[in-house]
């Protein structure tokens, strides 16, 4: 097992090396700079202001600039903030994208799983058609839509929560973006959940654990559910990497300073160090939680061995 | 247990409770929430060029001079100063108790560190060029000389001497602009770039720097060293990014901000009716224009069809219905109630009816050689809502005349970068917003050598030689006719095609007192106050 995850972090590193070289490259392609602005700049000070971050240098060499930085742990100053480094940003940035997210992952699983699971046990009652229902809707509205809604109704007219700020991560800040984050998420882990449910109910070694006469509790958690929870444990990988680097819609819709509104800004304002860290953070994300899946995957299905 | 428990924590709360309400007469800090454009790039005013970036450095920082709340000049750190008779040469007299956020005294050496600095290549300053009216400043930023050449001096603690390349009329207007203002050369020099940071930051205005958090808030508190302090209402002010207009919009409803610096047009009707005097829409130092290029040899680069493509242009639809009267008819390149510029030029249709003005645009197609739906222009924009409706609604003006049009849309930086390196281009559209109550800082834009801002290369000679002309000029009645002509001669060609002023848009919650709308939009938190 520990071999295992050994090779996996080592095959992690050229995976990481090959998305940082083409996303250096890739964003140098789009037109303009960081100081192109609609002001345009003096001819002169511009050249002042690109020697100063050595974008006079050939994009090699600046390129062999920025790897030998990372490997240091550093990714660079900022173009666009320019009192911090990319690093201070995502030191203040990441506590709250990462806290946002987990909050929001936690209670959707904890619902989705749930309300997947009694729709499944109940099929073609009710409850089902209501879970299946609402699901459909929770899918089809866009985070952009419920985000601003929610503010306004709760923050503008109901006035019992606020509109939009931080407040150093007060709860009653995050109780809006937390449900905006978890909405769909719920939507889609109880459809997931359905679906391997049903699945599962009717194979073999569920259908063998009633023969036993196992209580029926028994064979609903232990047996059905241990199964069922495998499609939902491969869609969380991305999923959690995806939430815990913030969103951009709902950091800019409730004003939260996570990362994930670094990302635009960052490829809109051609801050090429802060798009790179964004690219970089993300990956590691991706790649780490791509991993606990597998390793989550082995625990939970016996069937799978990692020698 | 648990009840005793329950109990305790109850008595302690209601405790907490009564004492924070007794207290709070004592301890009631007055904040204020302040929506603004977007975060500063960099609190280092020297490194700022933006809008929402020179609110928060006035807030900071005082300079020589400083404007009240209706925008009227006003002594700053400076309490008096003598101009010489021909206008190279100001003398400021430093009031003695402008005092820095950590006790030391601002003196004059501290302005003319500022000015070193600003110009010194190294420092890579983005608006270094406001100052290039102080003798030797573009040469110390060209580097062809040496920061200690510049044109101010120390003649003591108290007194600073500044000497002028030419004669500028506009000079105490530009000592207002935020690269104007003095830095603190101690902590500069000891923290280097991280003199920006809460802690390290030291400045002599009306606030100082608490915290800043990226995409979430800027908090400053009063200095208690300023001159003025005594007069500052506020305890906090906290500078809030507001990326979307309907964003801030929303937390002003609820009371969160009591201001926002934009508001979104397309709700026009809504705030009007609701929010009533709290939406205020002012004239602004603000062109919108559109440039035009074409091929060489094309008709475009025919005065007359620019004419006639001005002519059919409804400004007034466009102010009305695509920017809900956010924006101004414009017919000149300097919008009016500007500084040093009296009896401004417009185009001289500007009075004419539309109807009629369309009758004169197809005389004079007809005129140049271009017949009906033969013209087929190029518009491009950058990607944004509103200049894409503009440009959308004046396609279909145009259309009325025979003309027919494409539309192109450019994602922002890309387009400016395309517009600056000589982008083949048929019309587009630029805004310009004034950095100092002058004409000289609209006419500038269409010098010939201004490569940067003049998107249609065009070249006049003339145009040059007039503007060269009001450079010199000390006498503000002759400076102001002849840059009156200048203006004139643009028209006439008609390079560019004004067609709205910017107005001013906020939203400024009826608690607040001492806001007050002026030409500039600026707005000194120092003289603001919440409540009674």
């Amino acid at each position: 097992m520990f071999g295992y995850v050994l090779r996996r972090f080592a095959g992690a590193v050229p995976t990481l090396f090959f998305i940082v070289t083409i996303a250096f490259f890739m964003i140098r392609l789009a037109p303009g700079g960081p100081f192109d602005l609609e002001r345009p700049i003096d001819p002169l000070i511009m050249e002042n202001l690109n020697k100063a971050y050595h974008f006079d240098k050939p994009l090699w060499h600046q390129y062999f600039i920025y790897l030998g930085n990372l490997l240091q742990g550093d990714l660079g100053p900022s173009f666009t903030r320019r009192d911090f480094t990319v690093v201070e940003l995502f030191q203040t940035g990441l506590p709250v994208s990462i806290k946002l997210g987990s909050l929001s992952l936690s209670i959707a699983l904890v619902i989705g799983t749930f309300l997947g699971a009694m729709a499944a046990l109940r099929q073609n009652t009710w409850i089902d058609y209501a879970v299946v229902g609402t699901a459909t809707l929770g899918i089809t509205i866009p985070t952009f839509i419920i985000a601003p809604l929610l503010s306004l109704v709760f923050g503008v007219m109901l006035g019992v929560l606020p509109a939009g700020g931080w407040d150093g991560g007060s709860f009653r800040n995050m109780v809006l973006p937390v449900v905006t984050l978890a909405l769909p998420q719920i939507a889609i882990i109880a459809r997931l959940t359905r679906g391997a449910t049903i699945e599962a109910l009717r194979s073999n070694h569920v259908r063998t654990a009633r023969a036993y006469g196992l209580p029926a509790f028994v064979v609903v958690v232990v047996h059905t559910l241990r199964a069922a929870i495998l499609p939902v444990v491969s869609y969380l990988g991305p999923t959690a990497a995806a939430l815990l680097t913030g969103s951009v819609v709902v950091e800019t819709v409730f004003g939260i300073p996570g990362i994930g509104r670094y990302f635009v800004q960052g490829a809109l304002g051609r801050d090429y160090t802060l798009v790179m860290g964004t690219v970089v953070v993300v990956a590691i994300f991706v790649l780490v939680f791509n991993l606990i899946v597998d390793i989550l995957y082995a625990w939970l299905d016996p069937r799978v061995r990692y020698d | 247990m648990l009840k005793n428990m329950l109990k305790a924590t109850v008595f302690a709360t209601t405790l907490v409770s009564t004492a924070g309400v007794l207290a709070m007469p004592a301890f009631a800090e007055v904040v204020y929430n302040r929506g603004n454009d977007t975060d500063p790039k960099s609190l280092d005013h020297h490194k700022t060029s933006t809008v929402a970036e020179s609110h928060i450095s006035r807030d900071l920082y005082e300079g020589l001079v400083s404007k009240d709340a209706k925008g009227e000049l006003i002594p700053g750190v400076a309490e008096k100063w003598e101009i010489s008779d021909d206008g190279l040469k100001y003398t400021f007299h430093l009031r003695n108790d402008a005092k820095w956020s950590n006790g030391d005294p601002v003196t004059a050496a501290d302005f003319v560190y500022a000015y070193q600095r600003i110009q010194n290549p190294a420092t890579a300053a983005e608006y270094a060029n406001i100052l290039y009216p102080i003798k030797n400043a573009q040469a110390i930023n060209k580097g062809t000389a040496k920061p200690e050449d510049i044109g101010a001096k120390a003649i003591d603690d108290h007194t600073l001497e500044v000497t002028l390349e030419a004669p500028t009329p506009y000079f105490l207007e530009l000592l207002v602009h935020q690269t104007a203002y003095p830095i603190h050369k101690a902590s500069v020099e000891k923290f280097g770039d991280a003199f920006t940071k809460p802690g390290n930051m030291v400045t002599n205005g009306a606030f100082m720097l608490d915290s800043f958090t990226p995409n979430d808030k800027l908090v400053l508190k009063k200095n208690p060293n300023f001159h003025d302090a005594a007069n500052v209402k506020l305890d906090v002010v906290n500078f809030i990014p507001f990326e979307d207009r309907a964003n801030c919009l929303r937390r002003f409803e609820a009371g969160e901000v009591q201001s926002c610096s934009d508001i979104p047009a397309e709700q026009m009707d809504y705030m009007r009716e609701k929010l009533g005097k709290q939406v205020h829409v002012a004239p602004y130092l603000g062109v919108y224009y559109l440039p035009v290029k074409g091929k060489e040899g094309g008709p475009l680069r025919d005065p007359r069809v620019r004419h006639a493509i001005s002519m059919i242009i409804d400004r007034d639809f466009l102010a009305k219905e695509i920017w809900h009267e956010t924006m101004i008819p414009g017919y000149s390149i300097v919008p009016p109630g500007i500084g040093n510029y009296d009896n401004p030029v417009f185009l001289e249709y500007k009075d004419q009816d539309v109807l009629d003005r369309e009758d004169k645009a197809k005389a004079l197609l007809e005129e140049a050689g271009v017949k009906p739906n033969t013209l087929n222009v190029e518009l491009r924009y950058n990607t944004s809502e509103n200049h894409k409706n503009t440009m959308t609604a004046v396609a279909d003006m145009l259309k009325s005349a025979g003309i027919g049009s494409t539309l192109v849309e450019m994602e922002g930086t890309g387009y400016f970068d395309y517009m600056k390196n000589d982008g083949a281009f048929d019309m587009s559209r630029a805004g310009w917003i004034g950095d100092y109550s002058d004409p000289q800082n609209f006419l500038f834009l269409y010098e010939s050598d201004n490569l940067g801002f003049n998107y249609p290369r065009w070249k006049s000679p003339e145009y040059d030689a007039l503007m060269a002309k009001a450079e010199t000029t000390v006498d503000l009645k002759e400076r102001s006719a002849i840059l009156r002509d200048a203006e004139a001669l643009l028209l006439k060609e008609l390079p560019a095609i004004p067609i709205l002023y910017y107005s001013s848009r906020n939203l400024v919650s009826d608690k607040l007192s001492g806001w007050e709308e002026n030409i500039n939009d600026e707005h000194p938190s120092r003289f603001i106050s919440i409540g009674g």
